[in-house]
């Protein structure tokens, strides 16, 4: 059987991992190789990077950033954040990236699932999905709702449909963050990770509100989450992953220790 | 030098960058030249069995590998779709592959909770001793993407095995070439280890099948 991962989540702004709650108010917290390295170090299974400058004339220091990254940890990593075309994606691959996290240019142009997962393979291609609990309607039955641009823009995409049309356009991973919950350290939405799951066959990362290892054991066996993304609580320091894993192993959940 | 084969497919940057990492003198090669005189070949990558082995017969890296390098001694290690290649079959694209080792590549039977292909974390247990296998502890976890497994014909040729559904090969070999089902060069410390004991391995005592 495979074991549950722990993925630390690092938001890189200029060169710099930066984060916020609920997306606003974001404090720069590091160098991304450094910290990348630490986590590595820890035990980490596998690394998220979004690229959430804002312009594009600094995309070449993130570029820079995923290469200097590929030299230095050998576990598999994602890039996310501003991808919008194959290129985009063959870019950040070549540059040493194992995945790619689609998101906001999943949602204007769907063909880039499709494309990519010919392109790439299925096994490479996560959508990655900002999702806003609102009130159940017609166009949003789940009460769940995708909304790009940073939390900004609603899409009238309801989540679980949208989680379903990803896998069958050959997205490989679902990667699904709360707004309601990101960077809060409250506990995932375990409600809406567990209806993720039962809704596709592809594995789940869960994302937004993981502040305890309690919060991981809940999202791993109630949310049946494949996988659970961190940021603030290591990033301040609160937990190391590897504390955090002798805590889930301790009550049975299957990790990788090292 | 070790040569990494250069037969198109994914996945041969890590390697390299593992590789250069440890320290070892490395290059990534297609020419048949090069990797006759290599001390050490690794064949990685991430592809699919029908495709490899059309760009292995077209660059004429085939009868290099199975007449040549592997007869000659020198120490051989395959990863991932490089562990498939080196069996007679596979049922993927039905492809004929390298027939060094006896046997065939199935594809996993999923079901509830097993997922196709297996991507992530498994525990790897160790059959047989084997010099790749200093100092990495017995029950360790390495990183697989994998929709096929080999199936050797012949028991001996088994180090290691990991389990997803059924229990399937991980490790084999045979003399001077071994081969993971599992990325060394995506396993963290562990898989490095690994790597490092293949860089320096003179691919003389693993001792004959059956030993």
């Amino acid at each position: 059987m495979l074991t549950k991962r722990i993925i630390p989540c690092l938001d890189v702004r200029a060169g710099k991992v930066t984060k916020g709650v609920r997306f606003e108010g974001n404090v720069d917290v590091g160098d991304p190789v450094r910290m990348a390295r630490e986590y590595y170090e820890q035990g980490a299974d596998e690394i998220v990077f979004y690229d959430i400058t804002a312009s594009n004339e600094r995309r070449d220091i993130f570029i820079d950033v995923v290469r200097a990254v590929a030299r230095e940890i050998f576990i598999p990593f994602s890039v996310g954040g501003g991808l919008r075309s194959p290129d985009d994606l063959r870019r950040v691959l070549l540059a040493g990236a194992e995945k790619v996290s689609i998101d906001s240019g999943a949602v204007r142009n769907p063909r880039l699932i499709a494309d990519g997962a010919r392109a790439f393979g299925n096994q490479c291609i996560v959508l990655s999905m900002q999702v806003k609990q609102v009130e159940p309607t017609e166009g949003t039955p789940s009460g769940y709702e995708i909304v790009i641009d940073g939390g900004r823009t609603y899409t009238g995409l309801d989540a679980i449909e949208w989680a379903k049309r990803g896998e069958e356009m050959g997205a490989g991973e679902l990667c699904v963050n709360s707004i309601d919950r990101d960077g809060t350290t409250e506990g995932f939405d375990i409600e809406l990770t567990r209806r993720m799951a039962e809704a596709v066959g592809i594995p789940v990362i869960a994302s937004g509100g993981g502040g305890t290892p309690a919060h991981l054991a809940e999202v791993f066996t109630e949310g049946r989450a494949d996988a659970a993304i961190l940021a603030s609580i290591l990033h301040y320091g609160e937990y190391t992953i590897a504390e955090i894993k002798q805590d889930l192993n301790a009550v049975g959940v299957e990790v990788r220790l090292t | 030098m070790i040569a990494i084969i250069d037969y198109r497919a994914g996945n041969l940057q890590s390697v390299l960058r593992a590789v250069e990492h440890l320290g070892h003198d490395v290059a990534i090669t297609d020419e048949p030249d090069v990797i006759r005189t290599a001390e050490r070949v690794v064949f990685p990558g991430v592809g699919a069995a029908g495709s490899t082995m059309e760009n292995l017969r077209r660059l004429g890296l085939d009868a290099v590998l199975r007449d040549e390098v592997f007869p000659a001694g020198t120490p051989m290690l395959g990863i991932c779709i490089g562990i498939q290649i080196v069996f007679e079959r596979s049922e993927e694209d039905d492809a004929e592959c390298l027939g060094i080792l006896p046997g065939r590549v199935r594809r996993f039977a999923g079901g509830p909770g097993l997922k196709v292909p297996q991507i992530g974390w498994n525990r790897v247990r160790v059959e047989r001793p084997h010099p790749l296998f200093d100092g990495v502890p017995d029950g360790s976890h390495f990183y697989f993407v994998n929709s096929y497994f080999p199936e050797p014909a012949d028991d001996s040729l088994v180090y290691a095995r990991s389990s997803y559904g059924e229990p399937f090969a991980c490790v084999v070999g045979e003399r001077n070439l071994v081969a993971t089902q599992f990325h060394l060069e995506k396993s963290g410390p562990t898989g490095l280890k690994m790597l490092d004991n293949f860089c320096r391995w003179d691919g003389s005592t693993a001792g004959p099948a059956g030993s």
